[in-house]
């Protein structure tokens, strides 16, 4: 166990900027460990350190970041966790991977995931399933599953996911660290091989709430590529706050009441975090989220119908897997895409067209569109008389590989809880909130948009005051 | 022959495609392509490559409401882009960003003929074919050029006010000079910068129920789609005829054989799966926008000088939308009709009479001919129509004062004293004994005359022209022959 | 497949059963609207670039079969 993979990504700076390291020593004690893991954690791993170009000085001091497959890096392997994109080389980069290079937080490796980031416990890969360093019979969650491991097994300062519905969240909820998923436009889209353009979002995965809160200061920002990206108002200050006085607290009925389907120890967990939040000095009331409870419906139906038509570009014409290209059109494409996609991705394209469908639209669609306006008043309405959303981030703790994979409603259900957040566009955070029977439980605190300073403050006095140590699962 | 049967009338509407001339394309920065090498204009964005994102071209919306309020439509205060959904090797990203049930403009009209919609979306790509014809039959091979793929279009429809062939060719010309007026467009058909697609079914005159329409594709010129229109119209009159219905399908037009086949179509499904673009935002058509737009309109559109050539100078209504349309001759007529008279005296001409000689002009020099590129100045044929209108010189002469003036250019009256084409009036003694000379060289026709026969007043006439070479007006002729006769 | 399908669209259907009248569509999440760019040239990529990548080359350009041909 190396000291300097114990460091979190800020005190790893700090050691870089006062030349007790050198950024090529952690860059190398990281990708060691990251080239030697048992855990699948990753597709591709760097095969060196950059070259110095003065990464000690800029912001982040040369603490390179693991960055999810779907995150395009030119030159390197982007597959999006998926067979149709096998050693598929993009052209160009990610903004925001851009942007953290840039700010000294250059390339460790490319993270393993569920295929398309459609899934919520990195089973759905097609380059095999993640394991959770916890314990290597569980699922770390997902999609951002290879990330979450990574950076709780120490195989990883500090890494940056997508969420769409959960998928930064969960993972770090199951794998005991810090999960952000930042305000929808916060965090540019381009290069991010796109799952549903209306909800994915980039974000980090870190230790603790301080590094998370470095990595988004260096991520948001409206890009010229990206319509749908804004500027961000002010900048993100980083966490200081010691208690929580003045804040108060709602606790949506209709997400965490005990028929919701919350194992007892996840629900245990949860009640005695609000008591600590209520002994820092934070009021707990109940609140209304009327149409929580339809929110799991309206992002099976709007994800997989945009994904249906995000996913269409992959045909075997241009680039990635192509089989039978001597057969006819019609069949080089349904053979190509048969042999590519795994059966999760088409499920959500089949289940997309239909929601799509002429004669089903209305129904189907369009309602879902309505929901999502009513989940977002909801929240809205909720953020006039509290300051933060709190629930359980995930219903139950990290549950045994192949044990969800029979039914895809059980998986779905795993997101019940995180996915009102994505619908309404709003940033939440998951933080590691203790153990349930030996695995870590996550407890998600959710507030209006663009409100993330005061999010991440929240956060880091709850943090500080539950004193989470991870160490065990970094081995 | 015509199509036009006493029992059917046909009803056509028109789906027009029409390439912006913005210097990018619609969601991203690669330049447009001119017959340039494959695949150098390309980017992200326009192979469709993961994790691409589209980005609207200001210039392209810019264009498209100086379109709409041209062509009098309501610019929509908010429209949405919506992906429309289907799979071809030239759509990379297996959809086209479109607008559907939200787009810029509605309503409107041009001429008479009234404008359903127009809206924004990007063009597909190259495929090309290999195989002796290069055409889709008969190859199995083909391959992918992606420059011209997110080319900006403009989709104008119609509603179906055509009702002829002609009008199918006629009114298009009309929408082109207006776009070539506004920039926006090269609008040239072989290029491909102007596409027109036609919709036509027919039903039973005094109908006002539609009937089922088929679409016509692959019309690459006006005249082409004049006559695969009519061509259509005949099948479809043919079919009801013998009871058969009129299937709604999508045909191709060959004009080497004036026949229309089906098109294999080319989406799988009819169903495009509509739904709004999550990856970019509405536009708002501010103020600001439409003031910018309206600024840089022409201050007078083809069809207001149409109208404007009828009320005002007294065109007939074919003529006037001649010399609108082609914006070369009205503007050539326009100077004329400024143009001093001999002697720097400011001279009236009779636009009219103006307006006969411009034809005249244009078959001498052809009709693709630009009038002002020709040894014509806009002034001689001002002194020209002026000279014929105060009878200067007969409708005969003139003609061939103005041949003379296309091969030499040069000053009218010059032209006439030099060749001695000035007119032979009743007050010149040799009109008088050729028409002496005309009475008693025929006079069974005078006597016709005499008896009631106007007719036979027609070789009096002749005679006397022949004898001065067409230097006398006809009608000034049998003016004075009725007056010697005592008529 | 099928019968997977099946029982995730009976969940999802129960979402028809709310009242919704009068509600409007979310398409877009965040308020913003114009994001427009200028019409300003911006480098393409390499050709040799973009066709290393094509799982068939035919001119200079992307290989497919014919559309339509048996």
């Amino acid at each position: 166990m190396s000291e300097l993979t114990d460091l979190t990504a800020a005190a790893a700076a700090e050691r870089i900027r006062a030349r007790e390291i050198a950024p090529a020593e952690l860059f190398e004690a990281y990708r060691a460990r990251a080239a030697a893991n048992d855990l699948n954690a990753y597709t591709w791993v760097a095969d060196a350190p950059p070259p110095d170009d003065g990464s000690a000085q800029a912001p982040l001091a040369g603490v390179p970041v693991a960055v999810k497959d779907l995150f395009c890096t030119e030159g390197v392997p982007s597959q999006s966790g998926s067979k149709i994109l096998e050693g598929y080389r993009p052209p160009y980069t990610a903004t925001v991977v851009a942007k953290l290079a840039q700010a000294g937080a250059p390339l460790l490796g490319k993270t393993n995931q569920d295929e398309f980031a459609m899934g919520s416990s990195n089973e759905n890969s097609g380059f095999g399933p993640v394991l959770n360093p916890w314990d290597r019979s569980r699922v770390p969650g997902g999609s951002s599953g290879g990330s979450a491991a990574a950076v709780a097994a120490g195989l990883a300062p500090w890494a940056i996911g997508t969420d769409t519905g959960g998928s930064i969240r969960q993972p770090a909820a199951l794998c005991g660290i810090v999960g952000l998923k930042p305000t929808y436009g916060a965090c540019s889209r381009y290069g991010m091989i796109a799952f549903a353009s209306s909800l994915d979002q980039a974000g980090p995965l870190t230790r603790d709430v301080t590094d998370a809160a470095l990595i988004l200061r260096h991520t948001i920002g409206r890009d010229r590529h990206d319509s749908t990206s804004l500027e961000f108002p002010g900048e993100i200050a980083l966490p200081q706050a010691e208690d929580l006085k003045g804040i108060r607290l709602g606790v949506p009925e209709e997400l965490t009441g005990a028929e919701g389907g919350i194992e007892p120890g996840v629900h245990e967990n949860y009640n005695a975090i609000i008591a600590l939040a209520e002994g820092l000095g934070a009021t707990v009331e109940p609140c209304r989220l009327e149409h929580a409870p339809h929110a799991l419906s309206a992002y099976y139906l709007i994800a997989p119908a945009e994904a249906s038509a995000n996913l269409a570009r992959f045909d075997g014409v241009r680039y990635g897997l192509r089989v039978d290209g001597d057969a006819d059109l019609i069949t080089m494409y349904s053979r190509t895409r048969n042999a590519g996609f795994g059966p999760e991705v088409k499920r959500r394209i089949m289940l997309g067209t239909y929601a799509l469908s002429s004669g089903y639209y209305d129904a189907y669609y369009g309602t879902a569109q309505k929901v999502r306006t009513k989940i977002a008043e909801d929240f809205h309405t909720a953020f006039e008389r509290f300051d933060f959303i709190v629930t359980p981030t995930s219903p139950w703790t990290a549950f045994e590989l192949g044990s969800k994979t029979a039914d895809p409603l059980a998986m779905y259900l795993n997101d019940f809880m995180t996915v009102p957040m994505s619908l309404a566009g709003i940033p939440a955070i998951s933080i590691p909130s203790g153990l349930s029977e030996g695995l870590p439980v996550g407890f998600q605190l959710a507030g209006p948009a663009f409100s993330e300073s005061r999010l991440l403050d929240a956060a880091y006095a709850l943090e500080r005051a539950i004193g989470f140590d991870g160490s065990e699962a970094r081995g | 022959m015509s199509p036009l049967t006493p029992e059917y009338e046909p009803v056509i509407g028109l789906e027009i495609h029409v390439q912006l001339s913005t210097r990018t394309k619609m969601f991203c920065g690669c330049r447009l392509s001119f017959n340039d090498p494959p695949n150098i204009h390309t980017c992200p964005t326009c192979l469709g490559l993961p994790g691409a994102l589209p980005v609207v071209n200001a210039r392209a919306i810019h264009f498209g409401i100086m379109i709409g309020l041209a062509l009098g439509c309501e610019i929509a205060e908010r429209s949405l882009f919506h992906r429309k959904n289907y799979f071809y090797p030239d759509l990379p990203k297996g959809y086209q960003i479109s607008q559907y049930d939200v787009p810029l403009c509605r309503g409107g009209r041009l001429g008479d003929v009234r404008i359903h919609r127009v809206h924004l979306e990007e063009d597909a790509a190259k495929l090309n074919h290999l195989g002796a014809s290069g055409r889709i039959h008969g190859s199995d091979r083909s391959w992918v050029d992606f420059n011209r793929g997110g080319t900006p279009l403009v989709e104008i429809v119609t509603e179906p006010d055509l009702r002829s062939p002609e009008q199918a060719r006629e009114w298009p010309a009309l929408l082109r000079t207006t776009l070539r007026q506004l920039g926006v467009s090269d609008v040239n058909m072989e290029e491909g910068s102007l596409r027109v697609d036609a919709n036509v079914s027919v039903r039973p005159v005094g109908s006002t129920q539609l009937g089922t329409k088929t679409e016509l594709k692959n019309m690459n010129s006006f005249r082409f789609l004049e006559r695969g229109v009519r061509a259509e119209i005949s099948r479809q009159i043919a079919l009801l005829e013998r009871g058969e219905p009129v299937m709604q399908e999508t045909l191709h037009f060959d004009p080497a054989t004036d026949t229309l086949t089906p098109l294999r179509s080319k989406e799988e499904a009819h169903d495009y799966r509509y739904f709004p673009e999550p990856d970019l935002v509405p536009v708002l058509a501010t103020e600001e926008m439409l003031a910018a737009a309206r600024a840089d309109l022409p201050t007078e559109l083809p069809a207001e000088r149409a109208a404007r050539f009828e009320t005002e100078l007294g065109l007939n209504a074919d003529t006037a939308r001649l010399f609108a349309f082609r914006t070369e001759l009205g503007d050539y007529f326009e100077r004329a009709l400024a143009a001093a008279g001999g002697n720097g005296e400011q001279r009236e001409v009779d636009p009219v009479e103006l307006s006969n000689w411009i034809p005249q002009l244009v078959e001498r020099i052809g009709s693709d001919a630009d009038p002002a590129g020709s040894n014509v100045a806009p002034e001689s044929l001002a002194t020209l129509a002026t000279m014929v209108k105060a009878k200067e010189v007969s409708r005969d002469a003139a003609r061939e004062v103005l041949t003379r003036l296309v091969q030499e250019g040069g000053d009218p009256r010059a032209i006439v004293e030099r060749e001695g084409l000035g007119a032979l009036t009743a007050e010149d003694d040799g009109l008088g004994k050729l028409i002496d000379r005309a009475l008693a060289a025929d006079p069974a026709a005078v006597n016709q005359v005499r008896s009631g026969n106007m007719k036979a007043i027609g070789p009096l006439v002749g005679y006397v022209m022949r004898e001065t070479k067409g230097r006398a007006d006809g009608g000034e002729i049998t003016r004075l022959i009725r007056a010697r006769l005592g008529l | 497949m099928a019968t997977e399908l099946s029982h995730v669209l009976d969940h999802i259907e129960k979402i028809r059963e709310l009242d919704l009248e009068g509600v409007p569509p979310t398409s877009h999440v965040i308020d913003v609207v114009n994001a427009l760019r200028a019409d300003e040239p911006e480098p393409s990529l390499p050709r040799e670039v973009i066709l290393a990548a094509a799982p068939e080359r035919i001119n200079d350009g992307f290989g497919v079969p014919t559309p339509g041909a048996a």
